[in-house]
């Protein structure tokens, strides 16, 4: 794949201008993700009330992927149920890994702009590491690795 | 010298043919999505050579069979080319004996075969280790392991602002509890090159040994290990334009006769009852198991085509690229190199403000230019220059100035790309 196709304006955008970054100071929820491989990482604070995710942010040292990632998943998930979360997470997993098929029906909308992640096995765990933080904050999990993924990636073509 | 690398040194005063030199990698002429690749990730891996592609190559079809066993032809000539490839490192690092050469799978490996064979034998409750801010993974975790398993204490010697070990501060940490010395020759995060041979006579004198991780120096600096009189010395083949998988470790025989064995198995023993088992000699006694014996004969080949060039000339042409390089990258607004010390092999690991290493990597990558980017599995390090990772740019003598001129302008696309 052509990287450019990767860093398209979008996730540069949200790279440069991040949505939702900061901490919130009175969260019902948190978790810290860690990428071993690089060091990076990412604290996500959350407010759940009635099963809905009312407020969330996140902030920490990371690349540009796993930035516009984070700030992408933070204003596709506010305001949803956890369950609709729960989906995104999974389907945004399985899109990074190219599990995905998006010509089925799905809900990433805009995320799959990540879709060219899966050509870059070594990237992949940078997009998803603010998913998998996530999930760790809605389940009550202090701390995410992208190591507990179990995914394997594909390799790239470069013939 | 085998006849093939006999046009590398035909007079030791003219410089190698460094174009001709370069054509021995097939692996060069890779192209990455459609550029020509420049590969300047050799801190990591160094590429190998069709000479020692050849060796591999004959050895596996027409020489091969297990070692130390058999009566039979093919073992007797498995076993004579692995005895070969093992005097051949002797002779690269100039140790007394062969038998103080022992084979492993790597400079990790030989690491943990010290902290097993000696540490867990010698090293006791109260006692301290002294390593260094610049050592990788493999020389802090082993130590790390033993320390806890007997009540050590790991001390650490600081390093300055260039990246500079601050030798009066190790000299400080030596008292009569110090009974072990880690030392990495040359640092694969900055380059640095240690004054290690001070620092051994340093040790010495308070009857210390001292273990030096050679992993990033073998490649580019002539060892010779009765001259820096380090107890123990240790690298891979693989940065050696050698195979994956094997590495050496140096002891002086008294010191390797006196260690307990890391691993038990066979070939390691002279005899076996379920009542007592009667450890070989050395480097018998640490080679348990059928050995690597292919990429042991590889790693011969490739330390006869490293000496064929000259490590001092491969050196003197290193240098050229690092300041080539050095001055360029320092030409660029917003590049940071971090590590500047006055000794340095051809190693450039630089910052962007602004812009993570795994971006810098990948936008790179697309212009075929191959980095590392990360913390270089040397996290003390980061933490020393505040940085989460780096980018590094590691040269190798087969490595060009228009690969680094391609770096260059890869930093440029990626300062406009995210800047």
């Amino acid at each position: 794949m052509h990287t450019n196709s990767l860093y398209q304006e979008v996730i540069l955008d949200h790279n440069r201008k991040p949505r939702n970054y900061g901490k919130l100071d009175h969260a019902s929820h948190h978790a810290t993700g860690h990428n071993p491989l690089c060091g990076d990482r990412l604290d996500i604070t959350l407010q759940l009330e009635d099963d809905q995710i009312n407020n969330i942010a996140f902030q920490g040292e990371s690349c540009a992927i796993c930035k516009a990632s984070a700030s992408m998943m933070t204003a596709a998930v506010k305001g949803k149920s956890r369950a609709n979360a729960e989906t995104l997470i999974h389907e945004f997993r399985e899109l990074a890994t190219g599990k995905l098929d998006t010509n089925q029906p799905h809900h990433l909308g805009r995320l799959t702009v990540f879709s060219g992640i899966r050509d870059l096995p070594t990237r992949v765990k940078c997009a998803i590491l603010p998913w998998h933080t996530l999930h760790a904050a809605l389940n009550s999990l202090d701390s995410a690795s992208t190591e507990a993924d179990d995914s394997a990636p594909t390799m790239p073509d470069h013939s | 010298m085998t006849p093939a690398n006999a046009s590398l040194k035909s007079d030791v005063s003219s410089s190698p043919d460094w174009e001709k030199i370069r054509a021995d990698f097939p692996i060069l002429q890779l192209h990455i999505d459609g550029k020509p690749l420049a590969y300047l990730d050799n801190a990591a891996s160094s590429q190998m050579p069709q000479q020692v592609i050849d060796r591999l190559v004959r050895y596996q079809t027409t020489q091969h069979a297990n070692i130390n066993r058999a009566v039979h032809y093919l073992s007797e000539v498995a076993t004579l080319e692995y005895h070969n490839a093992r005097c051949k490192l002797q002779q690269f690092i100039n140790a007394r004996e062969d038998r103080e050469v022992i084979f492993t799978s790597g400079t990790t490996d030989s690491i943990n075969l010290v902290m097993h064979g000696y540490g867990r034998k010698f090293i006791k409750a109260g006692d301290e280790i002294i390593l260094t801010t610049l050592e990788h993974h493999s020389n802090i975790v082993p130590w790390q392991m033993l320390a806890n398993e007997k009540g050590a204490t790991i001390c650490v010697v600081p390093v300055n602002d260039k990246g500079e070990l601050e030798v009066d501060e190790y000299e400080k940490l030596f008292n009569e509890r110090t009974k072990f010395v880690g030392l990495i020759h040359v640092s694969n995060a900055l380059g640095t090159i240690n004054p290690i041979k001070g620092m051994i006579d340093f040790a010495h004198r308070h009857g210390v040994p001292v273990l030096i991780d050679g992993a990033q120096a073998a490649p580019h600096i002539t060892i010779d290990v009765q001259a820096l009189d380090c107890d123990f010395y240790t690298f891979s083949a693989h940065k050696l334009c050698g195979p994956t998988g094997i590495g050496i470790l140096y002891g002086k025989a008294a010191l390797l006769e006196a260690m307990q064995p890391f691993k038990g198995g066979g070939d390691m023993i002279t005899s076996v009852t379920f009542e007592k088992t009667i450890y070989n000699t050395i480097p018998h006694k640490f080679e348990a198991g059928t050995p690597p014996i292919a990429a042991a004969i590889g790693f011969g080949a490739a330390v006869d085509y490293l000496t064929a060039i000259g490590i001092e000339q491969i050196a003197a042409y290193e240098l050229g690229l690092l300041k080539y390089a050095t001055a360029c990258l320092n030409d660029i607004p917003g590049v940071r190199i971090i590590g500047t010390a006055a000794e340095k092999t051809a190693v450039i690991s630089f910052a962007i403000d602004g812009i993570h290493p795994h971006d810098i990597g990948t936008i790179l990558n697309q212009d075929g230019v191959a980095v590392r980017t990360g913390h270089h599995c040397a996290q003390p390090v980061m933490q020393r220059f505040n940085v989460p990772a780096t980018s590094r740019a590691s040269f190798a003598f087969y490595n060009k100035k228009t690969e680094v001129d391609a770096l260059v302008a890869g930093i440029k696309t990626v300062q406009k790309i995210f800047l």
